[in-house]
């Protein structure tokens, strides 16, 4: 696993450090300091898993969802005070997703027999429904759904990851889940209990 | 940035999608440990010790033990206070704690009365430093007087700076201002409160 990627290079301008010229010497009471990254784990951990798992699936996300913590964590120190600590992590799960795409595709090998899905615990059947019903989205689609719906990433920035332009991006979003609606969602209208999370 | 702009129909559609358990997560979290401990970037793993005095909060850098806190100096606001002077590189990582927490417990159990472990002191700077390797030599089931500590570590008048370093000894209990007392033979206080103090030199004189 490669440690020498800083996250924040993959951050949009607007992410990064304003550099420390508002820090001056004497205001150290007012100085803000990041939180333990423990709490930024804790917080977003299970965001950054489900958005991984739409764009990668089950199995895959694990290995990104390392992959963007470490890098997270070599790059915290940097990250600029007050900065969307949420959105930043996605941008960087988005970079570890295409990463890690690339590295299955140089090493794929045809296999007769598909990963077990239920090898990811926790996910029953109807979890299963729905990464299936994401996996057979048009990928543009899937990835607007993964960063914006389950991201929380606004469009503008969806499009600044994904090329083209914000409405396009809203575009691909309604068409994904207008898609999803028919495939999954005839079993999950709103008035199905659903778990807490 | 939260889910609320979100189109509702959307959410209630993906909100079935019931995400990550704590199984997964645990499981993610002790990976990320592992990764973290063998890229260099865990700079403060710590976790959380129950005992007699109370949960202590352990904490360690690559140097060594950094912090020792009791419940009562509040956890969270020591790992804040950790991530400001030491660095925000922090995660829950018990690994590196094995060994002090092994010997806590074996000092608690009165089968141990000194410490062999690495202790980062960085926490701790100029004369305070020179008072905690003073109490570092008051010997088990024994004490010494602020005064003498004063007198040991070179300034026999700065009693009142002797009993401040005890007071923000960064490791308790294993660095042993609990060993520190009033020349009037009365208890003093302590960072842990006096109930603390009592039981740590109470189980040292029965051992």
């Amino acid at each position: 696993m490669s440690t020498s990627s800083s996250g924040s290079g993959y951050a949009p301008a607007a992410l990064r450090t304003r550099t420390s010229r508002s820090a001056r010497p004497g205001r150290l009471h007012n100085v803000t300091v990041h939180e333990p990254f423990e709490l930024v784990v804790a917080r977003h951990g299970g965001t950054v898993l489900r958005v991984c798992r739409a764009v990668l699936g089950p199995v895959d996300a694990d290995d990104a969802w390392s992959a963007t913590f470490l890098s997270a964590l070599v790059a915290y120190p940097q990250l600029a005070p007050g900065a969307n600590v949420e959105a930043w992590l996605v941008t960087i799960a988005h970079r570890k997703a295409i990463d890690h795409a690339r590295a299955t595709s140089r090493r794929a090998v045809p296999v007769d027999v598909l990963p077990e899905p239920s090898a990811s615990p926790g996910a029953d059947e109807r979890d299963l429904d729905l990464w299936t019903a994401l996996a057979a989205l048009p990928t543009k689609q899937r990835k607007v759904v993964a960063y914006h719906h389950l991201g929380g990433l606004p469009y503008a920035e969806v499009a600044d990851l994904l090329g083209g332009t914000a409405v396009a991006a809203r575009r691909a979003g309604a068409d994904g889940i207008a898609a999803l609606r028919r495939t999954y969602g005839v079993t999950a209208s709103p008035s199905t209990p659903r778990r807490e999370p | 940035m939260t889910s609320t702009d979100l189109e509702p129909d959307a959410r209630d559609l993906l909100a079935t999608a019931a995400g990550p358990t704590d199984l997964d997560l645990t499981r993610l979290h002790a990976r990320l440990e592992r990764a973290a401990e063998d890229a260099g970037v865990l700079d403060v793993a710590y976790r959380t010790l129950d005992s007699p005095v109370g949960a202590l909060l352990l904490a360690a850098t690559e140097r060594g033990l950094v912090r020792v806190a009791f419940a009562a100096e509040d956890h969270e606001a020591v790992l804040a206070s950790i991530a400001a002077r030491i660095s925000p590189r922090i995660l829950r990582a018990p690994g590196r704690l094995d060994a002090v927490a092994r010997q806590l417990g074996e000092y608690f159990e009165g089968r141990r009365h000194t410490f062999d472990l690495p202790l980062d002191l960085s926490l701790s700077t100029g004369f305070r430093r020179a008072v905690l390797a003073q109490l570092r030599e008051i010997e088990y089931g024994h004490t010494a007087s602020y005064a003498a500590i004063a007198m040991a570590a070179g300034s026999p008048r700065a009693v009142r700076a002797v009993g401040s370093a005890c007071a923000t000894n960064p490791l308790p209990v294993v660095v042993p201002c609990h060993r520190v007392v009033r020349s009037d033979g009365t208890i003093g206080q302590y960072l842990g409160g006096t109930d603390a103090k009592r039981a740590l030199l109470r189980l040292e004189s029965a051992a």
